[in-house]
């Protein structure tokens, strides 16, 4: 690129404006190192689950019919983030509000089924191999699904103050893309532990 | 706080960039250096953001870790200077040269490295700053109190004692009851965080802080092989940190993950460990390859040969390394045929470093060497690279590994490749860049002594591990019988090591004398071609009173070299001066995109790393409720620092309900 050195005529945004903002690449980073992170959970499972002797999950095929409510409802949360971002881009704050606040009911909605699967659970985090790993991917899962939820709170909170309109909005943009991402994680979890042990 | 305007065109949220020139003692150079200064005293100590104190404070921690890890070691040949010494107990080797591993690859390697990009990368960029300062204080600190906690235990006689690479059964809950293996567990996880945190740091510079003009081809080579090991680490310290935590729950919690009566698999902990390890060999290769790629042309008097090929090999040579983590795992009865796809990638791997290899050598060729020190520790690192290289190629060889493996042959190779690769760049990387460090230069007399010592030291100490390897001395052994042949090699070895920690003196007092009494340094000593060398030494707090336009590689030798690309122009540029501002620029060609607003100095990241590593304490020690409180703590200094900022304009202008209270 040969381009003759000038200064820029135009006006240029100021601050985290536009698509491509600094926190937008830096939760693109964090989500590439999470979703590395989960990549190598599902690998330690796969890893164990194809050398195993036992029965894989010990109580027989999983029930499919709670969590799949539970991924329908995660699923829907993460429409009405998109939903509130669009609101504000659209001057509707309000609205925006609306959406942040039932994504958050929604989110905690998945929290408290997904709590009463475990306590449905024979066994625990100690018993089995497999109750290892469920255990511990789920709950790897719900503490970002948690951390999530504080975000999207505090998101709400921040509209709800005026903070962000039309113009400026940069972190329901970042915040918003983290959820969408532990959805789409919870569909690779929800395949791994639920759907798979029905291939074998 | 200004207040806001509203009616548009509103000046708060988009302006014409001024265009100006603020040469130094002008109003506006003085009035720049106000608003980027940190404040005096303890306060500016812990809430400094500033790359360049961040940097200089990673390359004095990770230089002392390297002393303690150094100390390590030097006992350690002691106790094998001669067969059946009784210096030290089996127990005490053990967790010697465990420190030593975990010291010198987690606290100095990286740490060193991430000091030099941090205070290079917006110097060499032409920015004023990393994209995300305030996280830069957080991996810092998250880097020193997750070293304070690794060595916590150390002291008390109960250090981590199962190897670096901390293989279960013998680190798992059977066979070590101690705290020993929590402790580093934890630590681990901990400087995992500390580690990716920096890495979204520079990748996150890279795409956004360039000047305007300099395109991703651009870039010194520093840059490439730093941006390259940011990258890795994104994919494979998740892998190690999942690993320490699944072995934490095993030995604390009663899982089954590595617990083969319940169907756990060890193997599953070396397929985590070394999915992370190998990678990890090359993140800490790639930025000191950098360094030297950078540094030496500047004393060949001519332009790196084989730019692109360089920058290309240094991602190949990455991408390789993830495919190549079986080969640690030759001896354990994996598959033939896995074994020999990965014995072929890791013969592989040689390809991208020879590429490398043969652009030094042609630079130094083509062009005409000045043999200053820095130049004399980056042609010896050429020549220690190629010894460390073909052991390497030796041992990827699978018939030759099953012989070679666990004896000193591969404590040699790895020493070679890592010292060699690692430090002797970092030591001619200090001489290189010490003048715009502190201002003054290193004594020339005493740093070529201190290279000889280091040199003929490190050759003394290392080579003849090869031969004890191949003479069949196992590794990890604290003594040996006198009839086995092994006497004379690791007499000479214990010997060298000593004449190279002669060597690491001399040019620790080399900088303590030049610190105060070195010739005071000109803004670029050595006449290198890249931009940080445009700055004043040391380097004002604002790095650049004006954002440069850069129209090459080589700013500073545009008048010798045919520029056919044009001229930068570093004089005048943009003036951005309303509060701590920087441009953001387009990721690939660098063309202006945004003013960006830089944060002031802050004690969030020094709270939240340290409700981190409290908490992090709390679950070693299996204190609950403070655990938990900790971790409310850590999660409201995050909120305060995450909290919308007017000054920022991360909200929109007008709103003043809620004070600027945030100030973390």
């Amino acid at each position: 690129m040969a381009e003759a050195l000038t200064t820029s005529e135009k006006p240029l945004p100021i601050g985290s404006a536009g698509k491509r903002s600094g926190g937008w690449w830096g939760v693109m980073a964090l989500i590439a190192t999470e979703g590395a992170l989960f990549g190598y959970l599902l690998f330690s499972y796969f890893y164990l689950a194809s050398q195993t002797e036992r029965h894989w999950p010990p109580e027989g095929l999983p029930r499919l019919l709670v969590p799949g409510i539970n991924t329908v409802i995660l699923l829907s949360s993460s429409v009405f983030v998109w939903a509130g971002e669009r609101c504000l881009r659209l001057r509707q704050p309000r609205r925006s509000l609306a959406a942040m606040v039932a994504a958050s009911l929604l989110g905690a909605g998945f929290v408290a089924i997904q709590l009463g699967e475990w306590h449905n659970k024979p066994y625990g985090l100690a018993s089995s191999l497999y109750g290892s790993l469920y255990f511990t991917i789920t709950g790897f899962h719900l503490l970002h699904v948690a951390v999530g939820l504080v975000m999207l709170a505090l998101l709400a909170i921040w509209i709800a103050l005026g903070y962000f309109d039309h113009r400026r909005h940069a972190a329901v943009t970042i915040g918003g893309l983290y959820w969408h991402f532990v959805d789409a994680v919870w569909l690779f979890v929800f395949s791994a532990l639920y759907l798979f042990p029905y291939l074998g | 706080m200004k207040d806001a305007v509203e009616t548009p065109p509103d000046r708060t949220l988009a302006r014409i960039p001024e265009v100006g020139s603020a040469p130094i003692g002008s109003d506006a150079e003085r009035y720049l250096s106000e608003l980027w200064e940190s404040p005096p005293g303890w306060r500016g100590w812990l809430s400094t953001v500033d790359h360049k104190e961040i940097g200089l404070r990673y390359l004095v921690t990770s230089f002392i870790f390297l002393l303690i890890g150094g100390v390590e070691a030097l006992i350690m040949r002691v106790q094998l200077a001669g067969p059946d010494r009784h210096l030290l107990t089996p127990e005490q080797y053990n967790q010697l040269f465990t420190m030593h591993g975990i010291t010198m690859i987690f606290l100095y390697a990286l740490p060193v490295l991430s000091g030099f990009s941090n205070y290079l990368w917006p110097l060499m960029l032409g920015s004023r700053d990393m994209a995300f300062p305030r996280l830069n204080a957080l991996s810092y600190w998250l880097f020193l109190f997750a070293g304070l906690f690794l060595y916590a235990s150390f002291p008390l006689g109960e250090g981590a004692n199962a190897g670096w690479f901390n293989y279960v059964p013998l680190s798992g809950p059977e066979y070590n009851t101690g705290p020993n293996i929590d402790v580093y567990a934890l630590g681990m996880v901990l400087l995992g965080i500390s580690t990716t945190v920096g890495a979204v740091n520079f990748i996150v510079t890279l795409f956004r802080m360039r000047a305007p003009g300099m395109s991703i081809d651009k870039v010194p080579i520093l840059v490439w092989g730093t941006l390259t090991a940011s990258v890795a680490n994104l994919f494979a310290v998740p892998s190690v940190s999942l690993a320490f935590f699944l072995l934490w729950l095993d030995r604390q919690n009663g899982t089954h993950f590595f617990d083969p009566l319940n169907g756990g698999k060890p193997m599953l902990w070396q397929h985590l460990f070394w999915m992370f390890g190998h990678p990890w060999v090359y993140v800490i290769v790639l930025p000191a390859m950098g360094i030297v790629s950078d540094a030496l042309p500047t004393f060949c008097r001519r332009p790196l040969v084989g730019y692109a090929a360089v920058a290309l090999s240094t991602m190949a040579t990455m991408l390789l390394g993830f495919g190549v983590w079986i080969h640690h795992m030759f001896a354990t009865g994996l598959p033939a045929l896995a074994i020999s796809f990965f014995g072929a990638t890791s013969l592989a791997i040689s390809i991208p470093s020879a590429v490398a290899v043969f652009a030094w050598i042609a630079t130094i060729w083509l062009g005409r060497p000045v043999f200053q020190t820095p130049f004399l520790f980056f042609a010896g690192f050429v020549l220690l690279f190629v010894i460390g290289g073909l052991s390497g190629v030796m041992t990827a060889a699978v018939p030759l590994d099953l012989q070679l493996n666990d004896t000193y042959f591969v404590v040699a190779h790895l020493h070679y490749v890592l010292l060699g690769i690692n430090v002797f760049p970092v030591i001619g990387g200090v001489y290189y860049w010490f003048p715009k460090f502190c201002g003054r230069m290193m004594n020339e007399t005493w740093g070529k002594w201190s290279f000889w010592v280091l040199f003929i030291g490190f050759n003394l100490g290392f080579f003849p591990m090869h031969v004890a390897g191949l003479l069949g001395m196992p590794r990890r052994i604290y003594t040996y019988a006198p009839n086995m042949g092994w006497n004379t090699v690791n007499l000479i070895t214990s010997i060298g090591s000593f004449v190279f920690a002669a060597g690491v003196l001399i040019f620790l007092a080399n900088i303590a004398v030049s610190l105060k009494r070195g010739a005071l340094a000109p803004q670029n000593p050595w006449d290198a071609p890249t931009l940080e060398w445009a700055v004043p030494s040391p380097p004002p707090p604002y790095n650049f009173a004006v954002i440069p336009l850069i129209a090459s590689r080589h700013p500073l030798w545009e008048d010798r070299l045919d520029a056919a690309e044009g001229r930068s122009n570093l004089q005048t540029g943009y003036l951005l001066m309303d509060g701590r501002e920087t441009l953001g620029t387009t990721a690939l060609d660098a063309v202006p995109d945004v003013i960006l607003k830089m944060p002031d100095d802050t004690y969030a990241p020094f709270f939240l790393a340290l409700f981190s590593s409290l908490g992090f304490a709390g679950l070693l020690l299996d204190w609950n409720r403070f655990t938990f409180l900790m971790t409310a703590a850590a999660g409201l200094s995050l909120v305060a620092w995450m909290w919308p900022r007017q000054k920022l304009v991360q909200r929109v202008p007008g709103v003043s309900r809620v004070t600027e209270a945030g100030r973390g």
